[in-house]
């Protein structure tokens, strides 16, 4: 079954919203199977996979890209069978992420020095939520977790993540409304250290990326961190929401800039949006997607698995296509 | 962006070669390059589809206007359909006949619906009204909380009743409330949702049969991809919509969703969202979005502009009066006023590719007031002055601060400035007279970052550089980089008129 694949670390989804994920993919799924259902490989299935790929937000260039290599393989292969070029698309798109993939650190959780993970994000893209499910994430592997609540811009944004604090029983580090990131931080890096956390999830003010102020602050918080733990953060999460077209490049180029991000987590994947942008950043930046998100719940979280993904959003199970 | 554009769009044209009319393949061509930038703007692959057929069929047999070079005049073409879509008048919130007016926030999670309850009401009330705000998102961890504390921090009144009713009891309890306060409008703060979230849509089909909002407006986030064009689909089926509020816009995002939306769903833009704070709530401008979407700024309106405001004949005159040296006051006045015809500085900036974003990056806030106090202390001269500046002397100087309300000091620097203006001119000229320049829009920028040009020397700089109306593009005109003469003033302005957010 495909979803309990996609839902790799999951015990059981609930089957409504597997059920109501897959329907919402199931015009895709029939779309790109109609497609290769032709006798050969003329140009017209070309621009109607451009059509498709750009329509799922891979955006012009990746999309001319992974064709071209496409055309290329078919030539080269002799492909004469649009099933078969269909193979060799999935590979393709597979291989794009893949590429990124490997660009992964290796996730070293030690003893007595706090994992810390700083999420940033421009606004509305997920971050809090995140959060809260990379929290039960890591409960669920048996690691401690404390949360820090770095947004004290956006109003009541403190008590959404306590709220998620409570209901995970997690201890959420926080100043009043208004105060300076760098200070919670700051004291969330030593309440880690006291306490002796694994993992501190740090969530900082949804920003755009052409904020200059507001980037800087984040090289400031990144500074903070980096007082007390010179290798962390250890992972610095840019939450990318699924829906994002093109502008998603210049997000990942410029957080990557100001914070250093290290992994990308795809937001809101329960949607009908493709996140067709993460191969785009796959290609143009090579940075990893490491998590996706998958529902409101808060074990809705996934890791990233190019070949998983690229099934689950584009060509489904064989049964289904 | 509009560099690779219009560039793109200059090297297919220069490879036809120049023609007095647009043929079929010249546009085909030329269409191609816009189809792609419409894509990378994210307007939806469908739309573009449509809009790049309709375009052709404009395009096409299109004599080249004199004026505009071909691959301008593409562009042009271009812009007025999306302007044409986009609708080309505002369309102002419908009001309920029967007080209060209740208006529907709706959106996807994320899009920003609560932070715009907040900003539409602060905006209504600048307006005169008394909104009453609800909070109905029951869902979201502490999103009643958040509009609580937006409506304590800026004195909006919120009805909310917790997490535990229902939000259709909520709102028919608000809109009681409202009636019984004469609060009006009602403007009420949905829970973000999936437009595929059977459950959720329901609810909101429940609130709209009970309470019969007057306005439903979809929260729409403008860096959506492809995917806004489903979204708002499926809203406006099972809604309805009566518009659109366009979050965002402060960013660097395109903006070509609001294209998708607008073409598909039909409904009007009627504000957009354009930073955090609570004021940065805008009305909608078409022209705008459309130079956005082609990742241009303004030029063509303000070729247009200029064009307007200037004949060819007036043009010419101007620019022999230049390149001889013989450039007066009274010509410098002339200009002044036919700029300031062309609008509000900041705006014709505004128009300039990469500056407009510039500016807002930087929150650069610039003054007209330059402009009236130069104005003034022309004004102030008698015409035989004007027309020899050479003999005004400590006593015509008096005399002109006096009569101008400004200081001796600005005077002096004026009548500097302006000999040093001369003096550039006549360098040109001598120039000219070697071969002239290759000057157009290129010249007009200065190259590089406009912005570096600007931020030192403001008004003069500009000016300098052939902001001049008699050097409008295209054409053979003569400009010259180092017409910019440095002058820190307006530079400590921009620095004092950064807001930090916090």
């Amino acid at each position: 079954m495909i979803f309990s694949r996609f839902f790799r670390r999951q015990t059981q989804p609930e089957p409504k919203i597997e059920a109501g994920l897959r329907k919402s993919r199931r015009g895709i799924f029939r779309d790109i199977a109609a497609l290769f259902e032709r006798s050969e490989i003329d140009e017209e299935l070309y621009e109607d996979l451009e059509a498709l790929l750009i329509q799922a937000d891979l955006g012009v260039e990746t999309t001319v890209a992974l064709l071209d290599n496409l055309r290329q393989r078919v030539r080269r292969e002799g492909i004469k069978d649009p099933a078969e070029a269909r193979e060799a698309l999935r590979d393709e798109m597979v291989a794009l992420l893949e590429e990124a993939t490997r660009n992964r650190k290796v996730k070293i959780y030690q003893r007595g020095v706090p994992f810390v993970t700083l999420v940033v994000g421009v606004n509305g893209t997920g971050k809090t939520t995140t959060i809260a499910k990379l929290a039960r994430y890591h409960q669920d592997q048996g690691r401690s977790v404390m949360l820090v609540a770095g947004d004290t811009f956006r109003a009541a944004a403190i008590d959404q993540l306590k709220v998620w604090g409570e209901r995970l029983g997690v201890p959420v580090i926080s100043h009043t409304p208004g105060a300076d990131p760098g200070a919670v931080v700051f004291d969330g890096m030593q309440a880690a250290f006291n306490r002796g956390v694994d993992i501190l999830l740090i969530d900082t003010a949804g920003r755009l990326h052409t904020k200059y102020n507001l980037m800087e602050e984040l090289k400031k918080v990144r500074r903070v961190i980096q007082r007390h733990v010179p290798e962390a953060p250890q992972e610095v999460l840019l939450v990318i929401d699924a829906t994002t077209g093109q502008n998603g490049l210049v997000q990942a180029r410029m957080f990557t800039e100001a914070a250093g991000v290290t992994d990308i987590a795809i937001a809101k994947l329960d949607g009908t949006a493709k996140g067709g942008i993460a191969f785009a950043i796959a290609r143009e930046l090579g940075t990893p997607i490491s998590y996706v998100g998958t529902g409101e719940k808060v074990t809705d979280l996934a890791e990233f698995d190019p070949e998983t993904y690229v099934d689950a959003l584009f060509f489904g199970d064989d049964e289904e296509a | 962006m509009f560099e690779a554009l219009t560039d793109r769009l200059t090297d297919v044209f220069q490879r036809i070669g120049r023609k007095g009319r647009l043929t079929e393949q010249d546009v085909d061509e030329a269409l191609r390059e816009v189809r792609r930038a419409l894509l990378e703007a994210d307007v939806n692959y469908r739309v573009v589809k449509d809009f790049i057929a309709a375009v052709r069929e404009q395009a096409i047999g299109e004599d080249v206007l004199r004026s505009l070079t071909p691959a301008q005049q593409v562009i042009s073409i271009v812009h007025k359909e999306l302007v044409r879509v986009l609708g080309s008048e505002r369309v102002p919130l419908t009001w309920a006949s029967q007080p209060p007016t209740v208006i529907l926030l709706v959106g996807l999670q994320g899009s920003g619906k609560t932070t715009h309850v907040a900003k539409l009401g602060h905006h209504l009330r600048g307006e005169g009204r008394q909104p009453l705000l609800v909070a109905a998102d029951i869902y979201r961890p502490a999103a009643v909380e958040q509009l609580r504390t937006l409506g304590r921090q800026h004195d909006l009144p919120v009805y909310d009743e917790g997490t535990q009713a229902k939000p259709v009891e909520i709102v028919k309890h608000a809109i009681k409330l409202a009636r019984e306060r004469r609060l009006d409008p009602v403007i009420v703060d949905t829970a973000g949702r999936l437009q595929i979230d059977e459950r959720m849509m329901q609810e909101l089909e429940e609130i709209k049969a009970a309470v019969r909002p007057s306005e439903i407006l979809l929260v729409a986030d403008a860096m959506t991809g492809q995917e806004a064009v489903s979204v708002a689909e499926e809203f406006h089926r099972r809604l309805q919509l009566t518009g659109l509020i366009l979050t965002k816009m402060d960013g660097d995002a395109r903006g070509g969703a609001a294209l998708s939306i607008r073409s598909v769903v039909g409904v009007p833009i009627k504000f957009i969202g354009t930073g955090e704070r609570v004021d940065a709530l805008e009305p909608f401008y078409p022209e705008r979005l459309a130079t956005r979407i082609l990742g241009m700024g303004d030029v063509l309106s303000l070729i247009e502009k200029a064009q307007q405001q200037i004949s060819q004949e007036e043009s010419e005159r101007l620019q022999e009066k230049v390149l001889t040296g013989t450039f007066n006051l009274e010509d410098f006045l002339n200009q002044l006023q036919q700029i300031k015809r062309m609008g509000p500085l900041t705006q014709l900036l505004e128009m300039l590719p990469g500056v407009g974003q510039a500016l807002r990056q930087q929150q650069v806030q610039i003054s007209d007031d330059e402009y009236k106090h130069i104005e003034a202390i022309i004004l102030s001269m008698t015409p035989e002055e004007r027309r020899h500046p050479d003999i005004i002397n400590f006593s015509r100087r008096r005399r002109i601060a006096r009569g101008s309300g400004t200081s001796m000091a600005e005077v002096n620097q004026l009548l500097s400035q302006f000999k040093q203006m001369q003096r550039v001119m006549a360098q040109l000229g001598d120039m000219a007279g070697v071969g002239r320049r290759r000057g157009g829009l290129r010249g007009l920028l200065g190259g590089g970052n406009p912005l570096a040009g600007l931020g030192d020397g403001g008004l003069d700089a500009l000016m300098s550089q052939g902001m001049v109306p008699g050097g409008m593009p295209p054409g053979p005109s003569a400009r010259h980089p180092t017409a910019q003469r440095p002058k820190p003033k307006a530079g400590k302005k921009a620095k004092k008129h950064k807001k930090k957010r916090h």
